[in-house]
């Protein structure tokens, strides 16, 4: 045994930091810990704006204003806008939570929403003469259809070879936004000449209600129902053990593979809705910009939300609301509307810190030096 | 001696973990040439405290004093440094190198010195210690005893002369374990300090000089080995007087009730993990399973209920074949398992679900189609918690904060609630304080009062022999006897556990 000349005084410095697990904080703490996330993200989106130039808090003012308050002649029409952009990022928000209950890592829902706007596309452009309603009701199944199968495919191959989800999900995204250049320039051309798609006939448009297309009204109903089968159906338990453990979930006597294969087409299918309600809601065409990037953003949504329908209206609304004023903002202030995305990277990062202070604690050195 | 220099000691040493206590104000001390067992129940503090020892955690308060100087130990690094080796439960290891190669990874010397210097250097040091090992196995040729070997090798070649053993002998056959203690002896005489973490008596009285127990966190005591007996241990670990005899109910036995016949399960990764396994169960029975960690024990758990593949052979329930069945139809036939893997969560239970979720677990495809009906479950839940004295602050609270010995109230009296006509359970104690264990027995026995056929797959020898009808001893994957647990000696299954076969067949009891 080698003798031990080393001394005891390399080791004797104390570090001055340490990180300590905390106990699990109450509601409430942990509710007040995420509010003061929140306003410390709107703190330091308030530097960003200083270092370009303008007053934060001029700027929040007219964000909140851009997105409330309309023009004199339409005092509505801000509020208006503000809901035409909350409804698609809600309804995909929510189809990803069903997904992402299960932990099935489902990035493609710019691809569910694609395909669903396809498949709507198809009654719009090729049986317009249906009776109004009907037509109507034939897309939206036809959208959840399309969205659903298209949400199938990485989950059939997830079941049965064990290939990534979230690789899998992704590249299909591509597929189906490139088969919107196809068709636009094959078989659905409008104008000889144009790659793009004819306008849907009027009877293919979605009727207003308040002011705005009705997909608000179908957005709202998602959020109760998406609550009510995660919360308060057998599905959904099963989707609560499968995402935990599927081990557990063998155990129990659950089909696992029909569990994901089920829940990967409800979350595509509710992709498809909101795909099938911009078409037929806002663009009255199918064309490439069709989801405006909110497959990317609903992931975003999702998570800061912790999976919970309720919340994840709320959110929707807050990005909505920065994302409205923010075209308000470039026009008064001068500021660039990236700044909209800025400040959710802001907030996101905020959260996800704040997440870590809601387990952990630091303990200083001074703390305990009595104590010996 | 008031100056006397030890090679540890703690003085006040207090840590814990959020709102859990897991040390209060601990004294310990142990000198060269000496061996300490470190005796608690799970969940006293053992592992806690050894691991500060070794870097792995930092103290709230108290001190830290190595060979006379306090120190403050950031790392594992920081640790080895003061000579303090600690051999863990889990063993940490490189499957797909050489014992050789595992022992110097991490230290300077495999640039100084050449291959045969390092074998002559590793062989040097085992004859001292009476180590047996080839230092140019691979690992994963090893036995469980020869991993811990060059666990053992790796500590002393970075010079530990202050060993820490965390439960070292739960993985070990009783003569794996006598040849363990040999080398421990070696080391005292070496003039090593021994600190040794354990929680069984007989283990303790073998091999330590003195004790110190811990209970709920706190050191309650300091004894000498030779002036104690397993009585006084046990009161001074429990906090009371306790009575250590297993209830065996005789029961009538009913026909015969679970059939394995030339039964074959392969492991993930392809290999016989269960090889022509044969026995019966009756109902009314506790048919013991023994054997080390892994000799298939899981398999035969999973094959029975259904999640595991049959390669070949059969299992009949009721004279029925259950090849074929989902685990769902396997289940509704009255055939339940409590599988207690060893982060004790595991498969029977969702760690972030409350009681009442748990609960739900089995039960929930009943009752109304499509909507999730949550009040039976609760009616269950609240029934067991207080049935069972389970310490939760209420059902609402997610398992994953209780205790681990509620944790197995939970899985246990769920299956048990369920009415099964065959209970599997494994290892239903383990990690259980002694109190706990015994409600644990006392619920597997009213169960085969009711005529139910339990497979009871445990650890601890003497439970077996205490508490089950028969017991079966399985060596990698297969056989090697079923004995009458009456006529059974320790030895005799610590032999067949290492793979002898038992000589003269026990007919089946039926």
């Amino acid at each position: 045994m080698p003798e031990h000349t080393i001394t005891t005084k390399n080791a004797a410095r104390e570090q001055a930091v340490r990180i300590v697990k905390r106990k699990e904080l109450n509601t409430w703490k942990a509710v007040l810990l995420r509010a003061a996330a929140f306003v410390l993200a709107l703190a330091a989106g308030g530097i960003f704006i200083l270092m370009m130039g303008s007053n934060p808090l001029e700027a929040y003012a007219i964000i909140v204003k851009g997105a409330f308050v309309g023009s004199v002649r339409n005092p509505l029409s801000s509020i208006q806008a503000t809901v035409i952009i909350a409804v698609p990022l809600l309804i995909v928000s929510l189809g990803l939570a069903f997904a992402f209950k299960m932990k099935f890592w489902n990035i493609g829902a710019e691809g569910q929403m694609i395909a669903g706007a396809i498949f709507a596309s198809y009654f719009a452009l090729r049986h317009s003469g249906m009776p109004h309603v009907l037509l109507l009701l034939t897309m939206f199944a036809a959208g959840a259809a399309g969205g659903g199968l298209w949400g199938l495919i990485p989950a059939l191959f997830k079941v049965r070879f064990g290939t990534n989800e979230t690789l899998f999900t992704l590249m299909l995204n591509y597929i189906a936004l490139y088969f919107i250049k196809y068709l636009e320039s094959g078989p659905w051309q409008g104008t000889k000449g144009f790659a793009s798609i004819a306008q849907f006939d009027l009877n293919a448009r979605l009727p207003n209600i308040g002011g705005i297309h009705a997909g608000w009204i179908v957005a709202l109903m998602l959020v109760v129902l998406t609550y009510l089968y995660l919360n308060h159906s057998k599905h959904g338990y099963e989707i609560s053990v499968v995402g935990e453990s599927q081990a557990t979930a063998r155990y129990a006597g659950m089909n696992v593979r029909r569990i994901i294969l089920r829940t990967m087409f409800i979350s595509g299918a509710v992709c498809g809705i909101a795909g099938m309600i911009q078409v037929s809601g806002i663009d009255y065409t199918l064309s490439m910009g069709i989801t405006g990037g909110v497959g990317f953003k609903g992931i975003t949504v999702a998570w800061l939300a912790q999976l919970n329908p309720f919340v994840i209206a709320g959110i929707t609304g807050i990005f909505s609301i920065l994302e409205k004023g923010s075209g308000v903002l470039q026009s008064e202030l001068g500021i660039n509307a990236a700044m909209t995305g800025v400040l959710e990277g802001i907030i996101l990062f905020f959260f996800l810190g704040c997440e870590f202070f809601i387990r952990y604690s630091f303990v200083f050195r001074k703390r305990r030096a009595k104590s010996s | 001696m008031a100056d006397e220099i030890f090679a540890i000691e703690l003085k006040g040493i207090t840590k814990t973990f959020g709102s859990v206590v897991a040390n209060d104000n601990i004294h310990l001390t142990v000198k060269h040439g000496e061996i300490l067992a470190l005796l608690g129940e799970n969940g006293s503090g053992k592992t806690t405290l050894m691991n500060m020892l070794s870097g792995i955690y930092h103290p709230d308060g108290g001190s830290i004093t190595v060979r006379g100087n306090e120190v403050f130990i950031n790392s594992p690094k920081d640790a080895f440094a003061l000579g303090i080796g600690m051999i863990h439960q889990h063993f940490k290891l490189v499957d797909v190198l050489s014992a050789s190669e595992n022992i110097v990874m991490g230290t300077r010397a495999q640039k100084r010195q050449g291959k045969a210097a390092l074998s002559a250097e590793i062989t040097e040091i085992s004859r001292k210690f009476g180590l047996q090992i080839d230092p140019g196995k691979k690992i994963y040729n090893m036995s469980v005893s020869e991993k811990q070997t060059v666990e053992i090798l790796k500590v002393l070649y970075r010079g530990a002369d202050i060993l820490i053993l965390d439960e070292p002998t739960a993985v070990l056959t009783p003569q794996e374990t006598e040849k363990l203690f040999s080398i421990l002896r070696r080391m005292k005489a070496e003039g090593c300090a021994v600190i040794i973490i354990t929680h069984k008596l007989n283990e303790v009285l073998a091999i330590s000089d003195r004790v110190t127990i811990l209970r709920k966190g706190k050191s309650v005591g300091t004894v000498a080995t030779v002036e104690t007996d397993a009585k006084k241990l046990t009161e001074l670990m429990v906090g009371r007087p306790v009575e250590l005899l297993i209830d065996r109910p005789d029961t009538s036995k009913a026909p015969s009730l679970l059939e394995v016949v030339h039964l074959t399960v392969k492991n993930e990764e392809g290999y016989d993990a269960l090889r022509d396994v044969a026995f019966d169960l009756a109902g009314g029975e506790i048919l013991g399973v023994a054997g080390v960690a892994g000799s298939g024990q899981k398999e035969l758990c999973e094959a029975i209920a259904g999640l595991a593949k049959i390669e070949k052979g059969a299992i009949l329930f009721n004279k029925e074949s259950i090849a074929g069945k989902t685990p769902a139809e396997i289940i509704k036939s009255g055939i339940s398992m409590s599988f207690i893997p060893e982060d004790r969560l595991g498969m029977g239970l969702v760690a972030s679900m409350d009681i009442t979720h748990n609960m739900l677990l089995k039960s929930y495809k009943t009752g109304k189609p499509f909507i999730l009906d949550r009040k039976p479950a609760r009616a269950l839940a609240e029934h067991l918690v207080k049935r069972l004295a389970i310490n939760t602050p209420d059902i609402g609270t997610p398992v994953r904060q209780l205790s681990g010995g509620n944790v197995q109230k939970v899985l246990l009296g769920r299956e048990i609630e369920s009415n099964p006509s065959l209970l599997i359970t494994a290892y239903p104690v383990r990690g259980l304080d002694i109190n706990s264990s015994y409600t644990i027995y006392d619920l597997l026995n009213e169960q085969k009062r009711k005529g139910v056929g339990i497979l009871f797959i445990g650890e601890d020898l003497d439970v077996l022999l205490e508490l089950c009808d028969r017991i079966m001893v399985l060596c990698h994957g297969e056989v090697t006897g079923i004995v009458e647990a009456k006529k059974a000696t320790k030895e005799q299954i610590g032999l067949m556990m290492a793979g002898e076969r038992q000589r003269g067949e026990v007919g089946n009891s039926a």
